[in-house]
Formats: C-alpha cells, structure tokens, sequence
C-alpha cells in the first residue's frame, strides 16, 4: 500500500519561510498573490497495510506536531 | 548531585555542558549514549543543544523516540530535573515535556549572538540563584526559536508562572526591536507545570567563563548545583 500525508503549518500560526516565498512571487509579477503556505510532503510505501487509525495515529504523534501543524492523508491501494 | 549528558546523533553543545558541569562546578558528570535505556540514578539530566538527526521533519521530532527518552520521560514524572538547551529545548516540546512547539525565526535568520533576558520566575530550581526580574546576559544561537502556543495553553502558562525567562533590552524592558525571533510574548525559556523541566534557547553553558564574554550562565548552573549558596531549600 502506498500513503501520502501532507502536513500544512496550522492558518493561525505564522509561516516565515511562506511569507517570504510570498514576497517573493509578488517580485515575479504577481502583486496579487496573498498567501504561500510550506508544508511537507511525505510517501509512506508499505509491504503490509497500514490501517488508517495507525495513520492517523503516526501523523499525530509523530509525522506532524499538532500545536503547530495540519495534516491530511491519502491513501492508494492498487487495484486486486 | 549526579547529572547525565544526553548525546544525540548531531548533538553538538554536548562537550560544552560537561565542561561546565565537571569543570568549572565540580560535580559527577556522565555522557549517556541516545540508545542507551535508561537513566536512572541521575538528579540532573541535560538534554543538549545541536542539530539532533539533521533536524529532519522537525527539530528535535526523531531525537524523542530515540530510546532513552522513555527514561527521560520516567525520570521527568519522577520529579527529577531535567533541563533542555536550545535543540534539548525543542526535542523536550515534541516529547511534550513542555507545552508548545517553536518554529522558524521571523526573520528566518539563523540568530547567534549574546542576548539580554529578564528572569520572570527566580522561584524555579533552574533560576533560584537570581533575583526576580535580573537581567543574564546569555548567548543563542539557532534558526528555530520563534517559540508557539495556543491562547489556552498561554493562559495556563501564565497562571502557573511557567514563563521564567523573556528576551529583554539591556535595560530589561521587553519591546519589538529586542526581538528578532518573533517568539510568543518574547519567551526565551519555560518549564513544566511542576517546575522540574526546564527548556531554554539560549545557551547557559557557553557563558559561564570570562574568557567567553559572559559568566551569567553560571546563574543556571549555580541553581541547580549548589541551591544552599542561593539560600533556597
């Protein structure tokens, strides 16, 4: 099985490297570009599967720290 | 008194803290290896600065599960003192240890220079040798240090005093310009609501001598190490 989590910084909390990669933009002539937000990125391939509960357990205790950041899941099974 | 270094992979401030801790106050000191087990039988444990596991997916975040922290986490609920120097800082919120997580500095700068901070709380067994409100002039030295919490959990922070160290001016007073790290009300350091985990950016250890521009650090040490001195218990 194959999972994908992105992790987001949560809205309320202020992303430095986002803002400057706004700012950034808005120099490539796109003044109208209100916000960037970084996040994360991450594959997870598995031999066994992965129940979602583990998931979501992992994403909170470990792949994302939850006073700062969002996640989500996606999960991929291939067709039988 | 017998106080534990923790040695991460890519600790670096390890070699600095048991300096200070055998050197200049003479007491016991032993180094404890990351996949060691277990560190029972020590008053005083150290978690150190560096850049522990490259600081990959979050400082401090891999360093947590490394297997001496289950101890760490035995000996936190134990009542022993445990204190967490910049990276020690980080990897003690993502065992959450210590509420509240730190991020990126505003400027996104890595910020390494002597700074001025005001201790808010001298009723710690990290900052009993200070008055309440002096000033240390301490050096940091780090990328990520702009400290984070939620209004809740400042709240509680507050009622139960855990904010002990504010970056400050020279004069004490705590405004913007003192402050490049955007860290939430200027917070430089922070304990438990037990009082017996400590984590702070700045870095005691590398002012505890002349020779390195500033003794204040001694401060700290001097708290945790010869408490009589300071007059506490």
């Amino acid at each position: 099985m194959k999972a994908t989590v992105i992790v987001t910084p949560k809205p309320s909390v202020l992303d430095p490297q986002g803002v400057a990669v706004r700012d950034a933009l808005r120099h490539h002539d796109l003044p109208g570009v209100a916000s960037v937000r970084i996040g994360k990125y991450m594959e997870i391939e598995s031999d066994g599967d992965i129940s979602e509960e583990k998931l979501h357990e992992l994403c909170r205790d470990f792949l994302s720290n939850p006073v700062i950041e969002d996640y989500r899941i996606e999960i991929e099974t291939p067709a039988p | 008194m017998k106080c534990a270094v923790v040695r991460f992979p890519g600790s670096n401030c390890d070699q600095d803290c048991y300096h200070v801790l055998r050197d200049v106050f003479g007491v016991e000191t032993d180094y404890v290896w990351h996949k060691d087990t277990s560190v029972a039988g020590y008053d005083l444990i150290v978690l150190p600065g560096g850049f522990s596991y490259g600081d990959y997916l979050r400082c401090g975040a891999i360093a947590r599960t490394s297997p001496v922290m289950r101890s760490v986490l035995a000996a936190a609920a134990d009542g022993k003192l445990i204190i967490g120097i910049c990276n020690g800082f980080q990897v003690l919120c993502e065992a959450r240890l210590l509420p509240g997580a730190l991020i990126r500095n505003r400027s996104l700068h890595f910020i390494c220079e002597h700074r001025w901070l005001r201790v808010e709380n001298a009723d710690t067994p990290f900052t009993s040798a200070c008055q309440p409100g002096q000033l240390l002039r301490i050096p940091v030295a780090h990328g990520e240090g702009n400290y984070r919490a939620d209004p809740e959990t400042l709240a509680e922070m507050k009622a139960n005093r855990q904010i002990v160290l504010r970056y400050c001016d020279a004069e004490g007073q705590i405004r913007e310009s003192a402050h490049p790290h955007g860290s939430l009300e200027k917070i430089a350091g922070i304990c438990n609501r037990a009082g017996n985990v400590f984590g702070l950016m700045p870095h005691p250890e590398r002012a505890c001598d002349e020779l390195l521009g500033s003794v204040d650090g001694n401060m700290i040490f001097q708290s945790l190490l010869l408490p009589a001195s300071a007059g506490a218990v």
